[in-house]
């Protein structure tokens, strides 16, 4: 048992109670429905751009990209152009590069001592996997559920749609039928990258050591959005009309409560609420800091081009040409040599 | 250094946010001035004389896909093609025979839900034949 996770389980845990009890014993419809979720995607983009603002603010006089490969130096020696850029077209592709396939990540290695303290490097590729799987599973997840907030549905949806019900799983037995409606398999892949990422931070002591409870709050949220949301999907089958009619009703601002929708749905309206209110203030930001990090964003280039402080406060000189200027007949009278005679 | 703050790289920085904004409030600018009221089916005047499908309105609503995957299992796998429903009525398991009897409009029924929540079931990719209307 550890303090840190148990505590992010109970607070998803309470945050389970409050709508589910709010919805189907307060009857609190508008506010689960319609308030929380304004607010929510209100404070998100507000405080998205805040932060983003807040960190443009910070100033970067120098290069300070990580160098991972040879620099552009002479013209015989093979420069490492993308992990090493000198352009901001190479920062450029280092940085799609990064944001698409989590470059750094795939560098990822484990220290390992074998026989005889003999020092190792193992190939660690399941933090890059887990990671790469959770992130374009969610993406495609939220594409999908834009199936919702757009009528009528985009091309580019239905295209997610299809790919992602790629595969037809069928199975019938007595108790259990499943194939219709279609499986999508990013719901699934979200779910089981998600309890991946969340047991690695449990079993493993180093990385338990250093997760807090910040780490594992998103982490249990996203498990039971992905829960709540395939509950609903394969099992529930709530009113999929009654809800799309909902949530246009949100996007058009004519907000209208679907009847016969059972609590779930509002306990998946609220987590995704908090997850979105919640963003700004947290790691999640990785969002939009990924794009703001000097340490990947930037050329490196201060070898050919000069970077000046800004700030830098002007520093009184007295050269040696303006000394000699002022001393000169003393220097000459000392006997000591002197750049321009008199 | 708090009282003169700048943003540095600020043409670059606002361009992003503004990129973001657009992306996140895309459902707000698609919908602008759209109303998107769920769908009115309309009952053919068979259906409405029948009166009640082989379930009730509700369970058909949300488990009509489940019902009919269960339904071609028994018929395919198991040659059995007899539903007795819950009032005791039997009805013969078939989409083409039974269900698009009543529900003949398949425009107007099927599809206008199926369109509104972007669902394409591959029932028609064989049945066509009894929607007894023109093929496309």
């Amino acid at each position: 048992m550890n303090a840190k996770y148990m505590f992010s389980l109970v607070a998803v845990i309470v945050l389970f109670l409050l709508a589910y009890a709010g919805v189907e014993a307060a009857g609190l419809h508008v506010l689960f429905g319609v308030v929380i979720p304004y607010a929510a995607i209100a404070v998100f983009t507000v405080g998205f751009v805040w932060r983003i603002v807040n960190w443009a603010q910070s100033p970067v006089p120098f290069r300070i990209p990580s160098t991972c490969g040879q620099q552009k130096s002479l013209p015989w020696i093979k420069p490492a152009v993308i992990d090493n850029p000198a352009t901001t077209g190479a920062v450029v592709i280092r940085m799609i590069l990064e944001i698409l396939f989590f470059r750094s990540l795939f560098r990822n290695l484990k220290f390992h001592f074998n026989e005889g303290n003999r020092f190792s490097y193992i190939w660690e590729k399941w933090l890059w996997l887990g990671a790469l799987a959770f992130h374009w599973a969610f993406l495609a997840v939220v594409v999908r559920h834009l199936r919702f907030f757009a009528e009528p549905v985009p091309f580019w949806v239905q295209w997610v749609e299809q790919l992602d019900s790629f595969f037809r799983v069928e199975f019938i037995t007595d108790f259990l039928q499943i194939g219709l409606p279609g499986i999508f398999l990013s719901g699934l892949v979200l779910l089981a990258a998600t309890i991946y990422l969340l047991l690695r931070r449990i079993v493993i002591p180093q990385v338990k050591y250093i997760s807090l409870a910040a780490d594992f709050f998103p982490l249990f949220l996203i498990i039971g959005i992905a829960l709540s949301g395939i509950l609903m999907r394969y099992f529930l089958k709530e009113d999929i009309v009654g809800i799309k009619e909902f949530t246009m009703g949100l996007v058009t601002f004519h907000p209208s409560i679907p009847k016969n929708v059972s609590g779930i749905f509002y306990v998946h309206l609220f987590f995704v609420s908090v997850l979105l209110a919640y963003f700004p203030f947290s790691k999640l930001m990785h969002l939009g800091g990924i794009f703001m990090s000097p340490t990947r964003n930037l050329a490196n280039n201060s070898r050919t081009q000069r970077h000046v402080n800004p700030w830098n406060y002007p520093v009184k000189v007295h050269s040696y040409e303006e000394y000699e200027e002022e001393f000169r007949e003393k220097m000459i009278e000392a006997g000591l040599p002197v750049e321009k005679e008199l | 250094m708090a009282s003169n703050k700048q943003m540095y790289d600020k043409g670059k920085v606002v361009a992003g946010l503004v990129i973001f904004v657009i992306l996140i409030t895309f459902p707000f600018w698609y919908n602008l001035g759209k109303a998107a009221p769920a769908p009115e089916l309309k009952l053919t005047e068979k259906a409405k004389a029948e009166k009640t499908c082989v379930m009730s309105k509700e369970e058909m609503k949300a488990g009509h896909m489940q019902l009919l995957d269960i339904w071609r299992e028994r018929v395919v796998r198991n040659a059995d093609r007899t539903y007795v429903n819950e009032s005791g009525k039997e009805y013969s398991m078939s989409l083409s025979n039974t269900c698009l009897d009543c529900h003949s409009n398949k425009a107007e029924f099927c599809d206008k839900c199926h369109n509104y929540v972007s669902v394409a079931p591959y029932c028609w990719d064989c049945h066509i034949d009894n929607p007894k209307e023109a093929k496309k």
